[in-house]
């Protein structure tokens, strides 16, 4: 029996992990590392977004979700900040 | 008929191909990245074979601290190349070289396909010793390490002290006492503050709950502290702390305070509870959480202590 809830949840998981496969070809076919890192920060940050959403109607606990909100807010702060660091030292190199 | 196999065989895939790419890489810091991926695949690994302490152990150390560590191990290596010139060993010597790693190789295949079945084992009888004086823990793992092979538990944080006395001694003799060079030279970057400002906080939080839970759960000293530590280098790289002098007071009372709580706590269970580190039954849990705690603190101090490296005698003024 399938729920609209479980509907909800192959939709975003699905939609997610299409952000990851277009964030993985984004890496290994743009041309430099700028274009690159942009394809898989975006990519990533909606992807993990989209599945974590996926996941939530299906956690354990109130904590349990809320603690999949939490992994994915830490993976957009490091993963926002490590492209910062990555793109300076690109334009440091290039100067 | 579950995926779940087909997944175990490509994530062993994986890190067979990681880790010969690893090897393979002549760019050193591309074989560093290497080294991390191949730490976290690894913790994965682990996660499939139901061992999570290790899984978080993996995680922390291999990918984390040691990635860490290897990095600026390079960064100063690449600052002594270019006093060295190149000298690539004869073909002799890399035949030689190859031939023993071939050897070493075959040699541990062999003992492995070999083993006896089933193989022979120590965890059910240290599960049983571990039912015993670390009775009151819920996290057999950690009951294993703080009772049953507590005097090796022990004997790893010395050995961390010691590497970080190794550490030091590589400094400058003007320079002993001083503090290590800052983990950054440059003026510090803003988005390398914030993220030191926003992810601090809340790993020291997750590090000191990973440590607590570790009684009952999954976690514990090694792994708690290894977060805390990583939390200092990420606050001292963002220059919002600078590494301290290591002639500091408190910074040598952190190193030591591990080891020495729990070579003191080993010799009063030889009096009170008839042999070294043994603990009374009924005190296990609070005594163990009270060992754990201080080796947090001496984790959390030596892991940072070998990424800054021996004093350097420049900042000094």
């Amino acid at each position: 029996m399938i729920t609209l809830l479980d509907l909800l949840s192959i939709g975003a998981i699905g939609a997610g992990t299409f952000f990851f496969f277009a964030g993985t070809v984004g890496l290994l076919r743009f041309p430099d590392s700028l274009t690159r890192l942009h394809a898989l920060t975006k990519a990533d940050n909606l992807g993990l977004g989209l599945v974590v959403l996926g996941l939530i109607p299906h956690a354990e606990s109130a904590l349990a979700a809320f603690k999949l909100i939490v992994i994915w807010a830490l993976v957009l702060l490091s993963g926002a900040s490590a492209a910062q660091l990555i793109g300076r030292a690109l334009r440091r190199d290039r100067k | 008929m579950s995926a779940l196999p087909y997944i175990d065989v490509g994530l062993a895939l994986l890190v067979v191909a990681v880790g010969i790419w690893t090897v393979a890489a002549r760019d050193l810091f591309a074989a560093v990245i290497g080294y991390v991926a191949y730490g976290l695949l690894l913790a994965f690994v682990w996660i499939r074979l139901y061992a999570p302490d290790v899984a978080l152990t993996e995680a922390a150390v291999g990918g984390g601290v040691t990635g860490v560590l290897l990095i600026t191990a390079g960064k100063r290596l690449g600052a002594v190349k270019n006093v060295a010139p190149e000298a690539q060993p004869g073909l002799p010597l890399r035949l030689l070289a190859g031939i023993l790693a071939v050897l070493v190789a075959s040699a541990l295949g062999a003992a492995i396909l070999t083993l006896p079945d089933p193989p022979p084992s120590l965890a059910p009888e240290a599960a049983l010793a571990a039912d015993g004086a670390g009775a009151g823990l819920g996290n057999p793992i950690t009951a294993v390490l703080m009772s049953y092979r507590s005097f090796d538990t022990m004997l790893e944080k010395i050995v961390l002290i010691l590497a970080v006395v190794g550490v030091w001694s590589v400094g400058a003799d003007e320079a002993w006492g001083g503090a290590p060079a800052p983990l950054r030279q440059s003026r510090p970057y803003a988005p390398m503050v914030f993220l030191a400002q926003m992810l601090a906080p809340v790993g020291v939080l997750v590090g000191i709950h990973i440590f607590w839970t570790g009684a009952n759960a999954p976690g514990g000293a090694f792994q708690g502290g290894a977060l805390l530590a990583a939390m200092w280098m990420v606050t001292m790289m963002a220059r919002l702390t600078e590494p301290p002098r290591i002639d500091a007071r408190w910074l040598r009372l952190a190193l030591v305070a591990g080891p020495a709580v729990f070579l003191v706590i080993g010799l009063a269970g030889a009096v009170i509870a008839g042999s070294f580190f043994a603990y009374p039954h009924s005190l296990a849990k609070p005594i163990i959480l009270f060992i754990e705690a201080f080796m947090l603190v001496s984790i959390a101090a030596a892991l940072p202590m070998l990424v800054a490296g021996p004093p350097s005698g420049r900042s000094d003024q």
